[in-house]
């Protein structure tokens, strides 16, 4: 259970508050409109913006006070999610160690996660030789092989067509959840949500609201969901 | 517990870096301060002085920026054979040791020069070249192609992505995308170049002309050199650093924020370039105006490089020697800095270009004195010195960089904690390559060049070639001096374009 304990966020004059709990092991969407502190809560939950008040439960741990890195989760951007100079490779073993020096076994292992999201043979390659879904592919990779509880996802495939966004969604479905991982996504898309998410939850007016079955909520949105699904 | 937007590496760099230009730019004036007889305030010379100071440097940094921004525009927009070694070569006249461009500037445009011939051959009056516009054309001679790489860089930072953007929307690409970055980049250049020729010792002395064309360090100069006054020489130095810290200020409140963001690397491709003429005509006359002086030192030079004495070859090695280490060391304090970043550093970063050179070496002279012999130390005082010189050119090209890669990958790097030797060997220094070569590379040949600190310290067996150069022109040995001129040039070229051409290898990535 990853549990928001009567967090209070605070950025400049906005503000959110969250006191919710998340399951285990399972999908949940964030859906509100934009602006409503999606983006804020998965910054908070990462560890790059320090609550006003409240803590963040997992497992009973207390998260709050853990620099991003020590703590149990993986992070994926809405861009520059790779480092352009470093190659395909060298960006999923940065997952394993982050200093790169690799054991042989680490380097099969990034070979495997590589071969795992469908990208034999691009070890080598750098972004720029990639193409938007290859690169979506390598940021999955490193996530596979960082084996983290948590996986937060910031809307990184919202620039992807489509049948690659789902495609993209379909992988995270069948390599993270199947896994058991807590994933915690944002999206604009009801789709999205339907697709993946077994739970999902209303941001909107300053406050989280609690997850409820996806179907559910989505079927006889509140009032606020209602207008902004329009 | 809050934590900061980029990832962990350790303080005391940082720190150790900016205590050390503290202690070398304020703990010298101190010093020179502290030994100081204080006697009367200053004379009307001294006031003329100051005025002087700031409308030459007023009218070096207008000029040098207004002549710039074509000049770097035609150079963003074009490909063609040669461009990098005539950027590289652009970078020469602020390289270059300014006794020698002097020389250089003198051959074209003093008495004897070429315009004065030609002016000559028509039937018109010489002009000569002493005085204001003098001491304006040598600045603008030495910092127009800073300037230029400045603003390059400046273009060089839009991404591609943002032209092809631009292009597709049919967009004005001058308003949208190059007029935001002008009005990032000019200010701080204006203002850089401003507070160099504020500082300005050497052209003054060469092309400046008695009373009515003094600088404030000219003036500083001759109190120590002539009437040993050092009160007047701190108070002249103190104005100075005022002067400089209201400069510093400015400049660091115009430096807006870069407002492109990341793009892939790719090779820039433009489509809004159609006429090339008025470009090629602009690139030919720039290169010509910073060339042909160079051009003229060689031809003075060339002949006797072989019949120089041994010791004019001893000196230039021990010139590499320090230049190497004062680069080596501007370059981990510029990195130590640049990763601790805030407005601190800014200031701290800039000091040295307030600090006036001579009093620097008067006031460290006075701190080792107790301690040591300073012919002793003079090597390695001469490389400190010159890498807290050299600082403030270096953090202007290395900073940005560094704040780009913070800003761009420091959560990314924090999710994956990335931290401490790891983060700067896999992220940083790769992403600042480019402009931490044109820092080492600035650094050497400046120190390489440097004339003021050693002069100060050293005896016969710590001689630096300048040093040797001016000694040999002392005993009136023209063709050897003008030979030593030019392998010094050749040197300071050398180690620039070694360390540029370092950072700059496939940096395509």
């Amino acid at each position: 259970m990853l549990t928001c304990e009567s967090l209070m966020l605070q950025q400049g004059s906005f503000s959110l508050q969250a006191d919710i709990a998340f399951a285990k092991g399972k999908a949940t969407a964030l859906i509100g409109p934009s602006g409503a502190g999606k983006s804020t809560l998965l910054a908070a939950i990462a560890g790059f913006l320090a609550p006003v008040s409240g803590r963040l439960l997992w497992d009973q741990g207390d998260l709050s006070n853990l620099p991003p890195g020590k703590r149990p989760v993986s992070m994926l951007f809405q861009d520059n999610n790779l480092f352009p100079h470093l190659s395909a490779a060298q960006n999923v073993g940065l997952g394993l160690r982050p200093d790169l020096r690799l054991s042989e076994q680490q380097k099969s292992k990034v070979a495997a996660a590589l071969t795992d999201v469908g990208l034999d043979g691009f070890s080598e390659r750098k972004p720029s030789a990639l193409s938007g879904g290859q690169q979506s592919r390598v940021a999955l990779a490193r996530v596979l092989v960082a084996d983290r509880a948590i996986v937060l996802l910031d809307e990184p495939f919202a620039a992807l067509g489509p049948a690659l966004k789902d495609e993209m969604l379909d992988l995270v479905r069948s390599k993270l959840i199947a896994a058991s991982k807590t994933v915690i996504m944002v999206t604009h898309d009801p789709a999205d949500a339907r697709r993946i998410a077994e739970m999902s939850a209303l941001v909107a007016e300053g406050a989280v609201q609690p997850p409820v079955a996806t179907n559910v909520l989505l079927d006889n949105p509140p009032q606020e969901l209602a207008d902004y699904l329009g | 517990m809050a934590h900061s937007a980029v990832p962990v590496t350790s303080r005391w760099p940082g720190v150790a870096a900016a205590a050390l230009v503290l202690v070398l730019t304020l703990g010298t004036l101190g010093a020179v301060a502290w030994r100081a007889e204080w006697g009367g305030g200053l004379a009307a010379a001294d006031w003329a002085a100051i005025r002087f100071t700031v409308l030459q440097a007023l009218l070096s940094a207008f000029f040098s920026v207004v002549l710039a921004i074509p000049v770097a525009r035609a150079l963003a927009r074009r490909r063609f054979r040669g461009r990098s070694l005539l950027i590289t070569l652009l970078g020469a006249p602020f390289l270059l040791p300014v006794i020698v461009a002097v020389l250089g500037l003198l051959a074209i445009f003093g008495r004897g020069g070429i315009v004065n011939e030609g002016l000559e051959w028509l039937g018109l009056e010489p002009i000569s070249i002493f005085g204001l516009h003098g001491v304006v054309l040598a600045h603008v001679f030495f910092n127009m192609p800073l300037a230029v790489r400045f603003i390059l860089q400046g273009w060089l930072s839009i991404p591609a992505e943002r032209f092809r953007l631009a292009a597709s929307l049919n967009a004005p690409v001058g308003r949208l995308l190059e007029w935001p970055m002008l009005r990032a980049v000019v200010p701080s250049t204006f203002l850089v170049i401003f507070l160099i020729c504020l500082t300005s010792f050497a052209v003054a002395l060469t092309m400046g002309g008695g009373p009515r064309a003094t600088t404030i360090e000219l003036a500083i100069y001759q109190a120590v050199r002539f009437d040993f006054d050092l009160g007047r020489a701190a108070l002249l130095a103190c104005i100075q650093f005022g002067l400089c810290v209201v400069a510093a200020v400015l400049a660091w409140r115009v430096t807006g924020n870069d407002p492109m963001g990341s793009g892939m690397d790719r090779v820039v491709q433009r489509w809004d370039v159609a006429r090339w003429g008025a470009d090629y005509a602009i690139i030919i006359c720039a290169a010509l105006f910073l060339l042909l002086p160079l051009a003229m030192i060689i031809l003075r030079g060339l002949p006797g490089i072989f019949d120089m004495p041994g010791t004019i070859w001893v000196a230039a090695l021990r010139s590499v020697f320090v230049a190497l280490g004062s680069s080596a060391l501007c370059v981990v304090m510029c990195l130590a800095l640049a990763l601790r970043g805030g407005a601190m550093v800014s200031v701290i970063g800039v000091m040295p270009l307030a600090a006036s050179g001579l009093v620097v070496g008067t006031g460290a002279f006075l701190l080792v004195f107790p301690f040591t012999r300073p012919s002793d130390v003079a090597l390695f005082v001469t490389m400190l010195v010159n890498a807290t010189l050299a600082l403030p050119f270096a953090l202007r090209s290395v900073a940005p960089a560094v704040g780009q890669v913070q800003a761009d990958y420091g959560r990314l790097a924090m999710s994956l904690n990335l931290s401490g030797w790891s983060w700067m060997r896999l992220v940083v220094l790769p992403r600042v390559r480019r402009p931490l070569g044109f820092a080492a590379g600035l650094a050497a040949a400046l120190s390489m060049g440097d004339l003021g600190v050693i002069a100060l310290f050293a005896g016969q067996s710590e001689e630096t070639l300048p040093l040797a150069m001016y000694r040999l022109m002392g005993a009136y040995r023209m063709d050897a001096a003008a030979s030593a001129a030019l392998l010094l040039v050749a040197l300071s070229l050398a180690l620039f374009w070694i360390c540029d051409r370092g950072g700059r290898a496939d940096a395509d990535m």
